[in-house]
This record gives structure tokens, C-alpha cells and sequence, in this order.
């Protein structure tokens, strides 16, 4: 029991503390492909070191929405970051959430942000807002089938049990299914994480943007409040990711302090990698037109079942 | 004690004849009018609400029988678990709507008259706990024609608006073809029994009936049910008849009498008929995943808030039907132990829906008292001016998107449970692939109502008023805004403390499946459990909403803690929004139309969007004076019914013939039938 609740705790700061770094590692990356220098790979931190001192500027034409949605925002992200299996598959509290509720709390999180982005009535955040929910809209049955497919071979949509049915090997892993639900929900990632070529997470111009376009009014504490939950969402998307389909290296339950140890250096690992990848993936591509993403998020849903078709005919 | 219940029975349903008595003798006097009217409303609710709830937990039911009788047939009621549960949820939502009318209604008097929306909303009431209080084919039939007439004329309370008498007629119309459909299902009935039996009785000798009987009368009692619950392509008078009604009514219509559809449904197809084939219950299913992916999109396209939320309501009975169906799909492989998940889920929404729905209609119909418009174009602005309205509107929109920690979450949580049921290996690979893409369907529908959410409150309550009516709205009376919190606070109770459903819900599905509830043990206090089946062995998922929202809370108040201690600036500073260095006025905000524009270019296939642009230009083609825009959605299913239509007016056009106008002809008409008839009918 309180292992337990030190292992989650633990999990949770790591989350938090890692976030920006992934994000600082992400733009390094790209900075690179492009052949620029790129800036520094702890630069997030100091960024929202310096929001934090700066003064927060709240238009006079919001209401309390405006106010409450960062903390909304970066306490549901601490939620799922409280459920999610990130060095170990026995914390505290992974048996109050499953996936589901996972994408649900996401969708808490969006909500709030959507409201925000109307909230001060300039054109930019709406049509931020509006581009936002149309998008997560179409990439949320693509978001959801993958996870149904391994949820059902796993017999639960709890977390912890797809993580240890996948390490246990029941089904065998690196089957077609299973291959193709990561390939379907890597697409759904790019489209959540806010990253070319659905969206461009480096610009404030109007007419590709559409999460910084919600985001443009916050200033000071509430923009530091809401950079680190991006930061934290976008970390939390690649621990699903890796975790539920490349588990091997996390802790099990019956694991000791090495296994533990060697569980955080593996996660670390295997997330720097999938960012690597990530940022490979967003500078081989060019943004696309908001209404050619559908198409993209349609090819995701397909592989997605495909991953489930065979799954059921094939056996595997 | 069972002398106790009855008394109490006989009261409820005593009280609303006679609140629906006093309100039209009192017409003259509308305030007193008002205050007696809902005041008996309130007193069958609340006893209503004691007594559904007490029957349910003490596990019994109550037979009340009254010592007349009617055309042979005895007036029984009988409460068994599934009508005592559908008592509670009328109850629930009639309580809260009765408290909220005496404010709303008052913005009648001088108008209409009240003495009759009085007269009416009783015996609508009386009506739907009649109805599924009734024991017997009959009694139910005879309570469904009284609801849908007394609907009639609620619908069409504001008569002096030709249009609301046109989508009464419509509304009319389209009842009462379903309820031809139901006439003749129960006729089969009493045809291969013989009897006007009591419901509890027909469960045995329909196991007698062929096949292909049962099938017709499945197939009759989906459209009859179909047609009051709304599914598409019945549904074409919801979204007309809901605006058009009073909102109290249209919170009662939406809430609780669409549901009456649902207690008649289970209480044929799973109660009497029983196990039938396999595809009874993928049609259920399809029919409800079509009917909520579609009316959420058409919510999408609408900007009357009425419409918008009568379009919510196909939604949800398609998530309703969708737990119901999977249900269906397991009694017929014997699985009653997984069917208590689906049927579980069907009746957790069905209860949710009434609360979440009712709220927004409630809160509709407190904006349109504040600002006497239903066009969300038109408002703006109106959290700051209507606080505690905009605050109820919130939880009940975050609630229809299925959002935790709310009650609409964790009734789809358990939807999504009983379609990934569906992937248990013994049930075939069509079921497997089934379950998991209707899980995904329920994920765009979950998505897209947020989106149709978003739109609904951003442009009603945040940014600017986009017109005078909305800038001088202020706050409703208290009396309005008890009956909206009452219900906001079921939406966040039922959404972290579900068991609290689970508890009323387990007799009824035992009642139904025969299977004691087992899948809410463990932690049960505060989690829902589900099982899932894989190969031998069983997994357990289970969620605590309870746990998730006391964590939200703690790190929301670690944040907000650790915020104002750090950093330089303790204050924020109030300033203008930022628009490129021009002054902010609503012309500058995003509209409803504008904000639901992707989603109808990407839909565009289904949605078949049109628009036309004029321009008026003072220097072609650079400078314009004016742009006039029009957009609107081609409506297909209206266009279904055309040709039916043309048939019935082209034969209603030849039997003007025999209408000349002359009386001696007429009374040679009567002549001739009453001959023909003493001929045939000696």
C-alpha cells in the first residue's frame, strides 16, 4: 500500500519533471534537421521560469472561465499522469481510471481550453476553438479503436492489466494487430500533440494555427499554467504509446528497487525515441490543408481496423 | 408496508387530477392559478419520488387495484422494479421542472392562458405515471393515447403561431402512426393468446408463440417505440414539437416521455418476447448508433437552442438504444450475466439523460424568458448577466458530452463496457468487430457533441452580446433557478457516486435477466465494475469517479497554492482583449455558424450544406457595401415522407367528389350506409 502510493507519487513527479525536457528535446531535433542550431534543450524550463515572473494580463470581456481553465487544464493532465503505468504497473491509483476515462479526461481538459479560446471574443481564439473540436473530434473514434483493439485482448480497459497482458505475452506481441494499432495511434498522436503536418505548434499565424490560436490571450502565470500542461499532455499521449505497446523494462509487481530504477531509465529512453521519431516524422512533412486532415485521420482509423480485423480473423 | 404504498399510489396520481382540476377552476386568477397548479404537481413528485425509490430498495412491488371496471377490462396497476424505477425518474425530473415553472410560467400571464397549461401539465404527468404504472395491454394503450393528446396540446399551447400549429400537426401526425403500430402488436398479442392479459403473464405464453409472430411483433413495437422515442428517420417531429412547446414541458417532453417509449420497449422485447435471434438485437444496435452519430450532427448544424437540444435527444436515445441492443445481443446467446452490463447501461443513460436534458432545457427556457429569443446568434455575454443560469447550463453541457466527473460519463462508460463485451470470443468474430467499431462510433458521437457544446455555451454565455436583447438580459427568479440546481446537483452526485443507480437498478435487472447483480462488488462504494471475457479467464475493470475528482481537486488546489506564492506579481491586470490595435465589439466575435463550419465541410457528405452569397458592391469588385449570406443543410429525412405525402393529398383530391355540398346528398349518404349496414350487421 505504501509502495504503492510512493511509486505513484513518484510517477507523477517524473512526469511533471520531464515534460519540458521532452519538449525541449523535440525542438533540438528539428532544429537540427533543418540544419539550424536550435535553442537550448532545457529552454522550456527557463521559459516558464520566466512567464511565471511576468505580469498576467486577463481581458476585461472574459468571464471566470477564462481564469479557471489553466488550472482545470494542467489538474486533469495530473489525473491522468496519476492512472497512467509509467515505470510500474502497480501504483496507487491505477485501478480508479482506464482508458476511457484517460480520453475523457483529455477531452475535460479541451473542453475548458475550447471555452477559453471564445471566451474573450477575439476572432483568433474562436477559430481555434473551432478548429480544435472539429479535429479532436474526427481523431477520436481513431484514438479510441486502437486502444479498444489491445483493450480487448487484454480483457480490460484498465491500464495496468493491457500493459501486463502484453509483457506476459498472452497474445504475442509484434503481431500485425498489434503493429498496426501503434501505426494508427502514432497518426492520432501528431494529431493530439498539435504537430505538423495536422497542426504547427511553432507559429501564431492565423491561418495555419489552430492550439496556439486558443492559447493566444494567456500571458504570465496562466500561459507558464498551460505550457506545462501541453507539455505534460504530450509526454502522458507517448507514455501510452510506449507502455502499451512496447512495455518491456517496466516494473511488475513483484519488482524491487533495481527493477524500479532500471524501469525509469528504460521509460526515459524509449520516450526520447519516440520524440526523436516524432520530430523526424514533422519536418519530412508539410502542413496540410485543415480539410485534408479528415483523410489523414480516415487512414488512421483504417489501420486502426485493419489492426482489429485481423486481430479476430487472423488470431493475432 | 404495502396499505402504506397503495395510499400513497392513489395520492400521487389523486393529487395531479386534482392540481390539474383547481388550475382551470381557478383560471381567472392566474397567480393563484400557478401556485396551486405545480404546487399538486410538486406533492405527487415528491410522494412519487418516495415511493419509487422505497418499492426498489425493499425489494417489492405493489399491485394497486381500483374497484371499477372499464369495457371488462380491471383498472390494475402494478409496480414491478422496471415500472417502479421508471416512477423514480419521472418523479426526479417533474419535481424539478414543477419548481422552475412557477417563476417561468408567470411570463404567461396576460398572454396565454395559464389556467390551461395547469390543466394539461397535471394530467401530461398523470399520464406517464399511469402509464408505466399500468398492468395490462389495455391500461397502457389507453394511458399512451391520453399522453400523446395531452403532449398535443402542450405543443401547441402558444396556438396563436401558425408555425407551432404546423409542428403540432406534424408532432400529432407522427404519434399517432406509431401508435398504429403498437394497436397492432398488441392485437397480435391478444390474438395468439386470447386475452387481455396482464403484462406479467404474457411473459410465459409468448415462449409459446411461433418464431415468426415474435418477430412481427418485434419489428411492430421497434417503429411504435421508434416513432415516440425519435429515432432516425422517425424522428422528424422531435426537433419541430420541442421548440415549439413551453420549455418546462419540452424538459418533461425530452426527459421523461421520449423514456416512456424506452419502459415500453424493454417492457415487450426483453420482458415478454424474450430471447429471439442474434440480428434483433444488431438491428437495436445500428438503429442507435445511426440515430446518434446523425442527430448529433444535425444538433451541430442548428442555432435555435431548442432545436439544437431537441436533435441532443435522438442522440441519446441512440446511446440509450445502443446499451439495450448489446443487452438484446447476449440474451440470445444466453449470456444474462453480460446483458445486465448493456441493459444496465441503457437504463443508467436513460435516467441520466432525463436529468442532464431536462437541466438544458430548463436553462433554455431560462434564457428565453431573460432575453425572449432562441437564436444563439443573438446572444453573447450572458455569464456575466445570468451567473448562476450559465453555471447550471455548464454542468449540464459538460455532462451531454459525456465528460467526467458528470453523470453522462459514467452512463457511456458503461456503454462502452457492454460494446467491448461484444468482443468475448465465443460470440463470433462478427460480434467481435462489431462491439470495438460501434465503441469508436460512440467516440465520435461523445466528440461531437462536446464540439456541438462548445459552440452552444461559447456563443450563448462568453464574449460580448451580439444584440440589445441579450445586453439587457438579467438573472431569472429563485424559484427558476432551484429547479436548474437541483438537477445540476444530480449530474455531478450520479457522476461520482454512481452506485447510488446501481442500487435502484439491481432489482430491476434482476427482474428482467434473473441474474443477482455481481458486477459492482469490491470497492463498491466507489467504483463501477464491469467484466470483460477473454478466453477462460475473466478481467475486472473498474473506475472510481469519486477518487478522480477529489484528485482533480487536490492538485487544482496544490496549483493554484503554489501559483500565488511564486513569482513577482500577485495581481492580474484587467485590460483589453487584443485585436490588432482596434477597439473589440461583438461584429469581431466567431458565430455559431462560423464555429460549426469545419465540422460541416467535413461532414458535407451527410450534411449536403448549401450557401448562397450576394453582394452589393460600391466599386466592383473592390469595395462591397453589403454581403448576404445564406447557408442551410439539405433536410433529407423530411424529404422521406414526400412521397407518401403527394400519394395521401392526390387521394384525399378525388374523395372531394363526394363532397359536393349538398345536404340532401349527405343525408343520402347516411341513408345508404345505414341500409347496407342493416343488411350486412343483423
Amino acid at each position: 500500500m505504501l509502495l504503492e502510493a510512493a511509486i505513484g507519487a513518484y510517477q507523477m513527479l517524473l512526469i511533471i519533471m520531464l515534460a519540458p525536457l521532452l519538449t525541449g528535446i523535440i525542438k533540438k531535433t528539428k532544429a537540427f534537421f533543418q540544419t539550424r542550431k536550435g535553442p537550448n534543450i532545457f529552454q522550456p524550463y527557463f521559459d516558464l521560469y520566466k512567464y511565471m515572473q511576468k505580469e498576467s494580463v486577463v481581458s476585461e470581456h472574459s468571464s471566470w472561465i477564462f481564469r479557471v481553465t489553466p488550472l482545470i487544464y494542467l489538474s486533469s493532465m495530473l489525473v491522468v499522469a496519476a492512472i497512467v503505468p509509467v515505470i510500474a504497473t502497480h501504483s496507487l491509483l491505477a485501478f480508479t481510471g482506464d482508458v476511457i476515462l484517460i480520453v475523457y479526461f483529455f477531452a475535460l481538459a479541451r473542453f475548458f481550453l475550447a471555452l477559453a479560446g471564445l471566451d474573450a471574443g477575439s476572432a483568433f481564439g474562436g477559430m481555434g476553438s473551432s478548429r480544435e473540436m472539429a479535429v479532436a473530434a474526427i481523431a477520436e473514434p481513431a484514438f479510441m479503436l486502437p486502444l479498444f483493439t489491445m483493450a480487448v485482448a487484454a480483457g480490460t480497459t484498465n491500464l495496468a492489466g493491457i500493459v501486463q497482458s502484453v509483457v506476459s505475452g498472452g497474445e504475442g506481441p509484434l503481431t500485425l494487430a498489434h503493429l498496426m494499432s501503434f501505426v494508427a495511434l502514432f497518426i492520432v498522436a501528431v494529431a493530439e500533440t498539435g504537430r505538423i503536418p495536422v497542426d504547427n505548434p511553432d507559429t501564431h499565424l492565423e491561418l495555419t494555427m489552430i492550439h496556439e490560436g486558443m492559447m493566444l490571450e494567456y500571458s504570465g502565470k496562466n500561459l507558464a499554467l498551460l505550457s506545462v500542461a501541453v507539455s505534460i499532455k504530450q509526454l502522458l499521449i507517448f507514455t501510452l504509446l510506449v507502455n502499451i505497446f512496447f512495455p518491456w523494462g517496466i516494473a511488475l509487481v513483484s519488482a524491487g528497487i533495481g527493477a524500479l530504477i532500471l524501469g525509469t531509465l528504460v521509460f526515459i529512453l524509449k520516450v526520447i525515441a519516440l520524440g526523436i521519431v516524432m520530430a523526424v516524422v514533422e519536418t519530412s512533412f508539410a502542413k496540410t490543408r485543415l480539410f485534408k486532415v479528415p483523410d489523414l485521420l480516415l487512414g488512421s482509423f483504417l489501420i486502426g481496423l485493419l489492426g482489429l480485423v485481423s486481430k479476430f480473423v487472423f488470431r493475432g | 408496508m404495502p396499505v402504506f404504498d397503495e395510499l400513497l399510489f392513489v395520492f400521487m396520481l389523486g393529487s395531479l387530477l386534482l392540481g390539474a382540476l383547481l388550475s382551470i377552476v381557478l383560471q381567472n386568477k392566474p397567480r393563484l392559478s400557478i401556485l396551486v397548479g405545480f404546487t399538486f404537481a410538486n406533492m405527487a413528485s415528491l410522494s412519487g419520488l418516495f415511493l419509487g425509490p422505497t418499492l426498489l430498495l425493499s425489494k417489492r412491488s405493489l399491485d394497486v387495484i381500483l374497484p371499477w371496471t372499464v369495457f371488462g377490462v380491471n383498472l390494475q396497476f402494478s409496480l414491478d422494479p422496471l415500472a417502479a424505477f421508471f416512477v423514480t425518474v419521472i418523479s426526479v425530473l417533474s419535481l424539478s421542472v414543477s419548481i422552475f415553472s412557477y417563476g417561468y410560467a408567470r411570463a404567461y400571464i396576460g398572454k396565454q392562458n395559464v389556467g390551461v397549461l395547469g390543466l394539461f401539465y397535471n394530467l401530461f404527468i398523470f399520464s406517464m405515471l399511469a402509464l408505466v404504472s399500468s398492468s395490462n395491454t389495455f391500461m397502457f394503450l389507453f394511458f399512451w393515447e391520453i399522453m400523446s393528446l395531452v403532449s398535443y396540446f402542450l405543443v401547441v399551447f402558444e396556438h396563436q403561431d401558425f408555425r407551432v400549429r404546423r409542428a403540432g400537426f406534424i408532432y400529432v401526425v407522427m404519434t399517432h402512426i406509431g401508435t398504429a403500430f403498437l394497436i397492432i402488436a398488441f392485437l397480435l398479442l391478444y390474438k395468439e393468446t386470447g386475452s387481455y392479459l396482464l403484462f406479467s403473464q404474457y411473459t410465459a405464453v409468448a415462449q409459446n408463440l411461433s418464431p415468426t409472430v415474435k418477430t412481427v411483433i418485434f419489428i411492430l413495437v421497434t417503429l411504435g417505440f421508434g416513432t415516440k422515442a425519435g429515432i432516425i428517420p422517425l424522428h422528424i417531429w422531435l426537433p419541430k414539437a420541442h421548440p415549439a412547446a413551453p420549455s418546462n414541458v419540452s424538459a418533461l417532453m425530452s426527459g421523461v416521455m421520449l423514456k416512456t417509449a424506452i419502459y415500453g420497449f424493454i417492457r415487450i422485447a426483453i420482458g415478454i418476447l424474450g430471447t429471439g435471434p442474434v440480428w434483433w438485437g444488431v438491428l437495436i444496435l445500428i438503429v442507435g448508433a445511426v440515430s446518434a452519430l446523425l442527430g448529433v450532427m444535425y444538433a451541430l448544424m442548428e442555432h435555435d437552442i431548442k432545436r439544437l437540444l431537441a436533435y441532443h435527444s435522438v442522440e441519446n436515445i441512440g446511446i440509450i438504444l445502443m446499451g439495450i441492443g448489446s443487452a438484446l445481443i447476449f440474451i440470445s446467446y444466453g449470456r444474462n450475466d453480460l446483458a445486465l452490463v448493456g441493459l444496465t447501461a441503457g437504463l443508467f443513460h436513460t435516467f441520466n439523460h432525463a436529468i442532464f436534458k431536462g437541466l438544458l432545457f430548463l436553462g433554455a427556457g431560462a434564457v428565453h424568458y431573460a432575453t425572449h429569443t432562441r437564436d444563439i446568434e443573438q446572444m453573447g455575454g450572458l455569464l456575466k448577466r445570468m451567473p448562476w443560469t450559465g453555471f447550471f447550463f455548464l454542468i449540464g453541457s459538460i455532462s451531454i458530452s459525456a465528460i467526467p466527473p458528470f453523470n453522462g460519463f459514467a452512463s457511456e462508460w458503461m456503454t462502452y463496457q457492454a460494446l467491448l463485451a461484444l468482443g468475448s470470443p465465443k460470440l463470433g468474430v462478427a460480434m467481435n468487430i462489431l462491439g470495438p467499431v460501434l465503441g469508436a462510433a460512440l467516440a465520435l458521437t461523445g466528440a461531437l457533441a462536446a464540439a456541438c457544446f462548445v459552440k452552444a455555451f461559447g456563443i450563448m454565455f462568453l464574449a460580448l452580446p451580439r444584440s440589445t436583447k441579450a445586453e439587457k438580459a438579467r438573472e431569472v427568479p429563485r424559484t427558476m433557478l432551484v429547479g436548474m440546481g437541483f438537477l445540476a446537483l444530480l449530474c455531478l452526485a450520479f457522476g461520482v457516486m454512481p452506485f447510488m443507480v446501481f442500487d435502484l437498478l439491481g432489482p430491476v435487472t434482476a427482474s428482467l435477466l434473473g441474474v443477482v447483480t455481481i458486477h459492482m462488488g469490491g470497492y463498491h462504494w466507489l467504483t463501477i465494475t464491469a467484466f470483460m471475457e477473454q478466453g477462460i479467464g475473466v478481467g475486472t475493470t473498474s473506475i472510481s469517479p469519486i477518487i478522480m475528482l477529489i484528485v482533480l481537486i487536490v492538485s487544482a488546489l496544490v496549483v493554484s497554492l503554489f501559483v500565488r506564492k511564486f513569482g513577482k506579481f500577485k495581481k492580474i491586470r484587467i485590460d483589453e482583449t487584443w485585436n490588432c490595435g482596434v477597439a473589440q465589439t461583438s461584429k469581431m466575435e466567431y458565430t455559431a455558424t462560423s464555429f460549426s463550419k469545419p465540422i460541416r465541410i467535413m461532414f458535407r457528405a451527410i450534411l449536403q450544406p448549401t450557401r448562397e452569397i450576394e453582394k452589393e458592391f460600391v466599386l466592383k469588385p473592390y469595395f462591397t457595401s453589403l454581403i448576404n449570406y445564406k447557408g442551410a443543410i439539405k433536410p433529407i429525412f423530411e424529404n422521406l415522407y414526400k412521397p407518401q405525402l403527394e400519394f395521401f393529398l392526390k387521394l384525399a383530391d378525388k374523395v372531394t367528389v363526394l363532397q359536393s355540398g349538398s345536404i340532401q346528398l349527405y343525408l343520402g349518404y347516411i341513408f345508404v350506409t345505414l341500409v347496407v349496414l342493416l343488411i350486412f350487421a343483423r
